[in-house]
């Protein structure tokens, strides 16, 4: 190259040769999301307040219908039709949100702090960016999902013990109700990644999911009863609870069934983030 | 080496990038200039694969930036906006990029060395000074080692000792043989440091040049020299590549391609008293200025019609002025 300041030849191979290999792999993005989901405070905060509401709600529910049990009421209200499971899981609803709003964080807050730059200058291929972020969410949110539906099963057993719904962990669906419960959360976790890499905006990205899990459901009821029992079992939250709900009521799903329909419902979502990941401008 | 063809980015009905063709090359310091919104930030984001291209191609090493299996230690990039959580301390954020090709924690410590960060490197980015997240940007660009380091307006907010330091590693940097591709919509910034310069304008290639070859081509370093006899300065002055101007009937001269000095020397040799020897730097910023706003009157002309003709009347009273 005739340039003006001309690079001194021995200068240039030693930085040459000495050049260390690199090389971008599947296993090291998913190294990296790990730390970058582990390095901020949000993922505490929203992980925490998902852990306390699976378990303090659960507790709460638990407390509750021992206490209207050995006075010796009828249980009425939320608890009719209860049992030591549904208790446990009482605050899968509001884990739920705290898990899902995670999930929005994780991909459309590196939009709204232009993260995004950074990351997919590392990585330009770019769905492998997508696919480790829902890894790492589901992973962590079926552990927390899992433990604390395990724990607040067990803590709340204690209150239990000797009202008509006591059951112990081998009986029939137990284990299937309780990780099924963290399989969920996980699951939602992932459709908050989705939903924040389609609308890349925190705000949208939280409002949608709001709407899905919680508004839609409602809005469902108020349809013709015909219709509302050939859609209602499909949405996601209904498909949910048909996978970690004990007993099902005669017109929801198998929870097989729910796990597949919930799975459609997930897959679809994260479809739709790659293709605007892969489509549109960063 | 960069090597853009023809590259195009429109958004919506705007061409932020028009048909660019342009060459960087390894071992020296390419300035990228031109006004505010002529399309450079959006080049280096066409450049990193950020946006897709509309049209054309934009290759670094040989290749679409995409495609190469380490793109950090391929392209090293500060882009205009922050690129950082701010909920995140610089090491993390470091690590993170790191992590994804393998980079070992040496390699980010030296980085965080390197950019002087080692005070704050363990402190939240969202507390940190303009400065600091400058810093920050290029330890992240360095952090491959690139073949290639793209910088856009790098010492935007940065107090004269981080320009210093900024432009010493720029310099650095091409004399290991990089290729450095910095933007700036400042000449007098950019030719400190830039040996090629690659000018643009409203998204179109205005200028491929040295700094050298813009100096000439604006009028070159002249010389005014008032002297008792102009008309025998002329004849003893004369030689290749020597450019004399001067009205009739003036003392004064304009001499280009002859430095102040020798002038002197010779006029003394010849016995011709000079009354003034003053050289004339020709300012790189109006070099510049006449460069692109050459490119608005061309828009004015066709498509840009009002914008345009404002900007024309305003190149008029520059030019006048000049």
């Amino acid at each position: 190259m005739s340039t003006v300041t001309q690079a001194p030849a021995p200068d240039e191979s030693p930085v040459r040769s000495e050049r260390p290999v690199y090389k971008v792999t599947s296993w090291r993005v998913l190294r990296s999301e790990w730390s970058k989901f582990w390095s901020l405070r949000s993922t505490w905060i929203t992980l925490g307040l998902a852990l306390l509401f699976v378990l303090a709600f659960g507790l709460i529910a638990a407390a509750r219908y021992a206490s209207q049990s050995e006075a010796g009421r009828p249980v009425e209200g939320h608890f009719a039709g209860a049992t030591a499971v549904s208790l446990a899981l009482f605050g899968i609803s509001f884990g739920q949100l705290a898990l899902g709003v995670l999930g929005v964080l994780v991909t459309a807050g590196e939009y709204s702090t232009g993260t995004i730059r950074s990351t997919l200058a590392a990585v330009p291929r770019r769905l492998p960016v997508l696919w480790s972020k829902a890894a790492v969410l589901a992973l962590v949110a079926l552990a927390v999902g899992g433990v604390g539906a395990f724990v607040s099963y067990k803590a709340g057993s204690h209150f239990l013990s000797g009202t008509p719904v006591a059951l112990s962990l081998s009986s029939d669906g137990v284990v299937r109700s309780l990780l099924g419960g963290g399989v969920y959360l996980a699951l939602v976790g992932v459709i908050g990644i989705a939903l924040g890499a389609v609308l890349r905006s925190v705000a949208g990205g939280v409002a949608v999911l709001v709407a899905v899990l919680l508004l839609i459901p409602g809005l469902v009821a108020l349809l013709p009863s015909d219709w509302e029992q050939d859609l209602g079992p499909y949405l996601p939250s209904n498909a949910g609870e048909s996978m970690y709900g004990l007993s099902q009521s005669s017109d929801a799903l198998s929870p097989g069934a729910g796990l597949a329909v919930l799975l459609c419902w997930t897959l679809l979502a994260l479809a739709g983030a790659a293709y605007r990941l892969m489509r549109s401008d960063a | 080496m960069i090597e853009a063809y023809q590259l195009t980015k429109r958004y919506g009905e705007k061409t932020a990038v028009d048909r660019l063709d342009f060459t960087v090359r390894p071992g020296a310091v390419t300035g990228f200039l031109g006004p505010n919104g002529a399309g450079k930030s959006t080049t280096m984001r066409l450049i990193i694969g950020l946006d897709a291209p509309t049209g054309g191609t934009v290759t670094v090493g040989g290749r679409r930036y995409a495609r190469h299996a380490a793109p950090l230690q391929e392209v090293g990039a500060l882009l205009e906006a922050r690129a950082v959580h701010p909920g995140r301390t610089a090491y993390a954020h470091l690590m993170a990029q790191a992590h994804t090709h393998g980079i070992p924690r040496r390699r980010v410590e030296e980085v965080i060395e390197l950019t002087g960060l080692g005070s704050v490197a363990r402190k939240r980015v969202g507390a940190f000074s303009l400065g600091m997240g400058q810093r920050l940007g290029i330890a992240a660009a360095l952090l491959g080692d690139p073949a290639t380091v793209i910088l856009d307006e790098p010492v935007n907010g940065l107090d004269p000792e981080g320009v210093l330091w900024i432009r010493n590693l720029l310099t650095d940097l091409a004399a290991e043989g990089r290729t450095v591709f910095v933007s700036s919509h400042l000449m007098s910034e950019i030719s400190q440091v830039a040996d090629h310069l690659i000018i643009v304008g409203r998204g179109r290639l205005l200028a491929d040049t040295t700094v050298h070859d813009l100096v000439r081509q604006a009028g070159g370093d002249s010389v005014k020299v008032a002297s008792a006899d102009p008309g025998r300065l002329r004849e003893v002055l004369a030689g290749p590549g020597v450019e004399i101007t001067g009205r009739a009937g003036s003392e004064e001269l304009q001499v280009t391609g002859l430095s102040a000095r020798t002038i002197g020397i010779r006029a003394a040799e010849a016995g011709i008293a000079l009354f003034e020897l003053t050289p004339q730097t020709v300012s790189l910023e109006q070099a510049f200025m006449d460069i692109t706003s050459d490119a608005v009157e061309y828009h004015g002309s066709t498509t840009l019609g009002r914008r345009a003709a404002g900007e024309a009347d305003a190149t008029e009273k520059s030019g006048s002025a000049a």
